[in-house]
């Protein structure tokens, strides 16, 4: 019979269009911005500095290594490096940025700083509802900077090793301290 | 198509007289699947010659990559064919290991084999909806195909954090590790393609319209095809059998029996059924591949992330990708940066005989065969 | 398939006076390749198409390289008077690398499922002799890759039935891909 294909697939549409409405499954959009997705656990958009503690300038964990900004693909980070030292979760004293900029319109979200960070320092935020009207966007320091805890919010596996890790790396230089502390035995 | 002095003179003829006209489809046209332009000289609605003519989305990638490391253009390659991320990365990261001797651990070559498919799944997916949309299907299956897509595409951000551009493989292995609850939850997606494919078919394989607009529509012989480097699906429906995964036995597929679809005629519907059928072949790869992935390591713990130097020498490595066979060409001298960085692009490739597959037919039938070659720009300008 | 040294003989026996020479490649994957003449290359292209033991119908990647001149230290020995008595002493002597354009084809054969063949062809210089003779008339799979070299390397290819630029505009004036390409700063291209 002619048109014996274009009537089965329109009653394919017609369940389709039917079932869309008593069926979730068939449903598959949201009204965005009244009801909004969360974002998965892994989602990546742009950088973020990560800082223990409560002040984001003594407890920021970056060491200006500079690792970030080499590695970049299209160099969107910019650094320089303190002067002056200050010590770190370990009591080492250690460099930390005067500026650390990054352009976000240059970036590519592609997180090759976060996982060449030796440190820990530099992790991926999820935000992304950044439109404004400028047509250039730089970051800096005091914007990028976020606390553990925020960090622990948006990705809760990944904070959970890394704070266990450097719980860790403290137990056993408090180990190694008192060991060297503790009079030898004659 | 090689026009010889005669036809030349004839076309300036009738342009003069007004019989031909040329006239510029894109590069704003939303039927061309990017900022592509295709001057096309027409005598009434017949298509007597056509140029394609590209550029307009060139960001010199091979240019870019000669200045970074090779870890640092592990990201620029998703953004080659912007719709299949993973398979680009595979190339790339395949091409490094030859350069450079690095193993890869059992438990990465099946992710990497499992990603795969997924991304020829959605690839073929996609192509079959802009298809018919193209043909003025405005949508139905378009959607459909998408609703499917979605799901797989929100495995790949659980699983690397981005939807489209995963940089996701890396040399010797992939990133990270698949998260707890991911194999089951891919298993739950495919078990619901299977179903999703047989929707689609019902919707559409008996359709009338589909058949009377692309039965015999921009036909490619198959000696042609060979000679124009025409690879991928394309290369298949004219009836050349040659898939890159059983010819160059690359990562562990030859642990997968699968078949091979090939097409009799060479036009567009041969072209879209051999997708549809590809597309079941990948559904079995990967039932399989879920079921035999063991734990183990992902990364070769030899591997150098950053500062990777290959000793100085060249290497061509090709994968079997969604569009046809991607290949990366790398020459290296023995420092932190390629000395040349080839991208061979099966898009740029299959366009060769655009022109021959359509002359003959009307404008209305170029959109059609143009849609069935499967392009890219980001992957035809690089 | 059969090794680089018997495709080589069967080429110089089959073709009179072509020149070839192996171009040995030091990395693990071990693709060694095929330098072969300007002069012969079509005809050698067309041997390695039709040849029933060979069958090279698919030309799958066209690659153009750049070679500038480069200065490097050579050890060479050589003989000097020292404290009047003549010895063979080693020194650096600096030289000079010649400097050329390259376009190297990869080819495999689809019928017989080998591959993949490397051939590579070079240009005299970077600026006169810029040129090549075109193999599209022998696999239709050159033509977009020969005017790609064209466009971003700037080697023209004899024969080509239709070279002009592929990815830049037409009134373009340089060869990005060259190794001593400055682009310009952007607000100059602003129209």
């Amino acid at each position: 019979m002619l048109g014996r294909g274009i009537i089965r697939g329109l009653i394919e549409t017609g369940r389709n269009f039917c079932g869309s409405y008593h069926d979730k499954e068939r449903l598959t959009t949201v009204q965005y911005p009244e009801e909004k997705l969360a974002p998965q656990e892994n989602a990546r958009t742009i950088p973020f500095l990560v800082y223990d503690g409560n002040d984001p300038v003594a407890g920021l964990r970056c060491t200006a290594c500079t690792i970030c900004e080499q590695e970049c693909p299209p160099q969107c980070i910019s650094i320089v490096k303190d002067t002056v030292k200050k010590p770190d979760y370990l009591g080492k004293m250690q460099l930390h940025p005067k500026v650390f900029d990054i352009d976000i319109t240059v970036c590519m979200s592609c997180g090759i700083c976060a996982e060449v960070c030796p440190f820990d320092s530099i992790k991926m935020d999820q935000v992304f509802e950044l439109a404004q009207g400028k047509r250039s966007m730089i970051l800096h320091k005091n914007n990028l900077a976020k606390s553990n805890t925020y960090f622990g919010e948006i990705h809760p596996t990944e904070a959970a090793a890394v704070n266990e890790a450097r719980a860790e790396e403290v137990r056993k230089a408090e180990a190694k301290k008192a060991a060297q502390a503790a009079p030898v035995s004659a | 198509m090689i026009a010889t002095p005669e036809i030349q003179t004839a076309r300036t003829r009738g342009i003069a007289n007004h019989e031909l006209l040329e006239v510029s489809m894109g590069p704003h046209h939303p039927s061309t699947h990017g900022v592509f332009r295709m001057n096309v000289l027409l005598d009434g609605e017949v298509i007597v010659k056509l140029t394609p003519v590209f550029g307009y989305l060139h960001r010199n990638h091979e240019k870019i990559a000669e200045k970074n490391s090779y870890l640092s253009a592990i990201p620029y390659t998703d953004r080659l064919d912007y719709i299949c991320s993973m398979t680009n990365n595979w190339a790339y990261v395949l091409s490094v290991e030859k350069l450079a001797g690095i193993a890869v651990p059992e438990r990465a070559e099946y992710i990497r084999v499992i990603t795969a498919e997924l991304t020829r799944l959605f690839n073929h997916a996609c192509l079959a909806g802009f298809l018919l949309q193209d043909m003025g299907a405005l949508g139905t299956p378009l959607m459909y195909a998408f609703r499917e897509r979605e799901k797989i595409l929100d495995l790949f951000e659980s699983l690397t954090g981005s939807r489209m551009m995963c940089n996701y493989l890396r040399f010797g292995g992939c990133r990270c590790d698949l998260p707890d609850g991911w194999l089951k939850q891919a298993a739950g997606v495919l078990a619901a393609f299977s179903p999703f494919l047989d929707q689609f078919e019902a919707l559409l394989d008996e359709n009338e319209i589909l058949h009377a607009r692309s039965e015999g529509v921009g036909v490619l012989p198959r000696e042609l095809a060979i000679n124009a480097g025409v690879t991928g699906p394309g290369l298949r429906a004219s009836g050349v059998n040659y898939d890159v995964r059983k010819v160059d036995h690359y990562g562990i597929y030859d642990r997968f029996p699968f078949r091979v679809p090939l097409g009799e005629h060479g036009d567009v519907l041969d072209r879209y059924m051999v997708r549809i059928l590809e597309m079941r072949e990948s559904i079995k790869i990967l039932d399989q591949a879920l079921r035999e992935i063991a734990p183990g390591p992902i990364i070769d713990p030899k591997a150098k992330l950053r500062n990777l130097r290959p000793k100085a020498g060249e290497a061509y490595g090709r994968i079997e990708g969604p569009k046809g066979e991607l290949g990366f060409y790398l020459i290296s001298d023995g420092g932190p940066t390629p000395y040349r960085f080839r991208v061979r692009p099966p898009s740029l490739i299959n366009l060769t005989v655009l022109e021959d597959m359509c002359i003959g037919h009307s404008i209305s039938d170029v959109v059609i065969i143009l849609g069935s070659v499967d392009i890219v720009l980001g992957e035809v300008d690089r | 398939m059969l090794s680089l040294e018997q495709i080589s003989t069967r080429i110089c026996a089959a073709i009179a006076g072509a020149r070839i020479e192996t171009v040995p490649n030091a990395s693990p994957s071990a693709q060694a390749s095929l330098l072969i003449d300007n002069e012969h290359a079509r005809e050698i292209a067309a041997f390695l198409r039709d040849d029933r033991e060979l069958q090279f119908d698919y030309a799958s990647n066209v690659t153009g390289v750049d070679w500038p001149e480069k200065t490097v230290k050579v050890k060479t020995k050589t003989k000097k008077v020292i404290d009047g008595v003549e010895k063979e002493v080693e020194e650096l002597v600096e030289q000079k690398t010649p400097a050329f354009l390259e376009a190297v084809y990869h080819l495999y054969s689809m019928v017989r499922g080998g591959g993949p063949l490397i051939l590579r062809l070079r240009t005299g210089n970077r600026t006169d002799h810029a040129v090549l003779p075109s193999l599209t008339p022998v696999w239709r799979s050159c033509e977009f890759q020969e005017r790609e070299i064209y466009d971003l390397f700037g080697v023209t290819f004899e024969g080509h039935p239709d070279l002009r630029r592929i990815l830049m505009w037409d009134g373009f004036e340089d060869h990005p891909m060259r190794k001593d390409y400055q682009p310009v700063a952007e607000e100059e291209t602003k129209p």
